[in-house]
């Protein structure tokens, strides 16, 4: 790895600079995530007063579970449907700020804003506005003779916490596609154009290809936003409800551990997910990585 | 723009105007509920223009506190959420900046090592390890301190990845200066690293401060005592009231200005703000 050419020398200096990171990281992250690991391949009897060894039954028990399955292609489904939302707008956005010579800063400043909006209040505002009795929109959808009701319906539950993670991502995207857009030389445009490709034709065959790295580096990040962050948005709008039906992941160890107390399966949900998460990171870094290179 | 088409040009503003609308709508329709007052809410229609009470509304949530529904004056919860997004942003930059100097600028024994330990924490959210870490906490007396809203969110792998390729990028010759001149180590670091890093600084100020004054799922789980609430969980306090329905004006005043500090660091440090999201995923 890494350093400088020219380094200080110190036997203990170094080891104090970086303690508290340390400290920190296994004492809230690594002893906490071994403690998950431990757990789910232990199990507690319903009083919590004695607890054995199971080896994997706590995971075998989970892939047989209906629910725990529901539950993933739940978080399958909504992953989808979130990314392809907010990417898509936000890249439309960004074509047309691109467009733009003395207003693209304005709008700019327009559209960045939610990303400073929590996601749990997020989630709160849109709940708002589809709120069965008092909602705009559902006002809006029953004009239009569509009886809204998210409490009831499964399919509006996750329309509604869909839409409002996008809404909070879509700022976020936006910014790298315009940061994708500037990057790309005018010079190919022109010859493009001079060629006589339509604008149309332009970003089909030559802007669109050449956001490929952005686009792909925002599909892992916008997977791994809605896997974990959106955690907030959804126990703000729906609570994982009506039934199981925007019950994600994340959402179901929240509820098996800390509601339910069903620890072990609990842990080995958390075992699971960390497994994902380390894979994704896997990715975003070797993608990187090589984006470096060229 | 390679070619002049005013169709395109008045579609690429329509699709913006659009999107502004589309993005600002959830915002206007909270601040409007703020300004009503509850029997409003009572007819089943909302209103789509402010109405005259919106001193009343904020006055109320800000001094009073929404006794019905227990909550505590929205002054103390925003004032528990800038302590804690403050203690979380200066402990993320003061922990990462200087086990970067470390790692960038001294070769001892199991430097590697603790870098991949650092790494590690990128994988690890809080809501992938709810229980465990909780428990961690209780066992050490965190629960309901500022201690324990903060400290378990302040190590940071990003932050420490930042420092560290900006820091790779300060030239040699300034160490071999300093060293030459006779600076040790904590000397470069604060006549020369330091200085250096201040747009650095800034710029993960800005995305950290929204980090931690966001943050919802852990100060829910290990803050009872409602001295310690923070605005964001506060909110969802209000609107889950049983058995009837919330009052719509004080949660909405609430939202809004719970969203207030941040999106105004936002767009008043937008510059900072582009460039340390940017930076940070490079």
């Amino acid at each position: 790895m890494q350093t400088k050419r020219t380094t200080f020398r110190s036997y203990w200096l170094p080891y104090l600079l970086i303690a508290p990171q340390l400290a920190i990281t296994l004492i809230f992250f690594i002893w906490p995530a071994g403690q998950a690991v431990r757990q789910s391949f232990l199990q507690e009897d319903p009083f919590g007063l004695s607890t054995k060894f199971v080896g994997l039954k706590n995971y075998v028990k989970l892939f047989h579970s209906a629910e725990y399955l529901a539950s993933f292609e739940t978080t399958v489904i909504f992953t989808l449907c979130t990314a392809t939302l907010s990417m898509g707008l936000a890249l439309l956005f960004a074509v047309a700020v691109d467009r733009m010579i003395r207003t693209s800063s304005a709008y700019t400043t327009f559209m960045v804003w939610p990303y400073a909006v929590a996601p749990a209040i997020a989630g709160v505002l849109w709940w708002f506005m589809f709120n069965p009795s008092v909602g705009v929109l559902t006002y809006a959808l029953d004009v239009m003779g569509y009886d809204w009701n998210h409490r009831l319906s499964g399919t509006d539950a996750m329309i509604l916490v869909v839409l409002a993670s996008s809404w909070k991502q879509i700022s976020y995207n936006f910014l790298f596609f315009v940061a994708g857009l500037q990057s790309i030389p005018q010079s190919l445009r022109e010859a493009a154009a001079i060629d006589g490709a339509g604008p149309v034709k332009r970003f089909f065959t030559v802007v669109f290809p050449l956001l490929s790295p952005t686009t792909f580096f925002l599909l892992v990040v916008n997977i791994n936003y809605t896997m974990f962050d959106t955690f907030s948005t959804i126990d703000a709008s729906t609570a994982g409800g009506p039934g199981q039906a925007t019950t994600i992941l994340v959402y179901k160890v929240y509820e098996d551990g800390y509601k339910g107390l069903n620890l072990g399966s609990s842990a080995a949900q958390s075992v699971i997910l960390m497994g994902i998460v380390m894979v994704l990171t896997f990715i975003q870094f070797r993608f990187i990585e090589r984006r470096v290179q060229y | 723009m390679v070619e002049n088409r005013p169709f395109l040009t008045f579609l690429a503003h329509l699709v913006l105007i659009l999107g502004v609308a589309f993005v600002a709508l959830p915002v206007w329709i909270a601040f409007v509920a703020s300004t009503h007052d509850q029997a409003t809410f009572l007819g089943g229609t909302m209103p789509l223009w402010p109405g005259s009470n919106m001193w009343e509304t904020y006055r109320t949530i800000l001094v009073d506190g929404v006794q019905s529904s227990g909550a505590p004056p929205l002054t103390m919860m925003m004032k528990n959420s800038l302590l804690m997004a403050l203690i979380i942003t200066f402990g993320k930059i003061a922990i990462s900046i200087l086990s970067a100097f470390a790692i960038v600028y001294f070769r001892f024994p199991f430097r590697v090592l603790a870098f991949w330990i650092i790494f590690v924490t990128l994988m690890l959210p809080v809501e992938v390890r709810i229980m465990p870490t909780f428990k961690v906490v209780a066992d050490l007396g965190l629960l309901n301190s500022y201690a324990g809203l903060s400290i378990p969110l302040i190590a940071s792998a990003t932050a420490t990845f930042l420092f560290r390729q900006f820091f790779l990028t300060i030239p040699e010759e300034l160490v071999e200066a300093a060293r030459i001149d006779g600076a040790g180590p904590m000397k470069f670091f604060r006549d020369m690293v330091l200085p250096l890093s201040q747009t650095n600084i800034a710029a993960l100020f800005v995305i950290l401060f929204i980090y931690g004054w966001n943050q919802y799922l852990w100060p829910m789980l290990i803050t009872t005592d409602e001295k310690f609430y923070t605005v964001v969980m506060g909110i969802k306090r209000m609107s889950d009231v049983a058995d009837s329905d919330p009052q719509w004006n004080f949660v909405m005043g609430s939202a809004m200005l719970a969203m207030l500090p941040p999106v105004l660091v936002v767009v008043f440090m937008q510059r900072l703000f582009v460039k340390g999201l940017v930076e940070q995923e490079k």
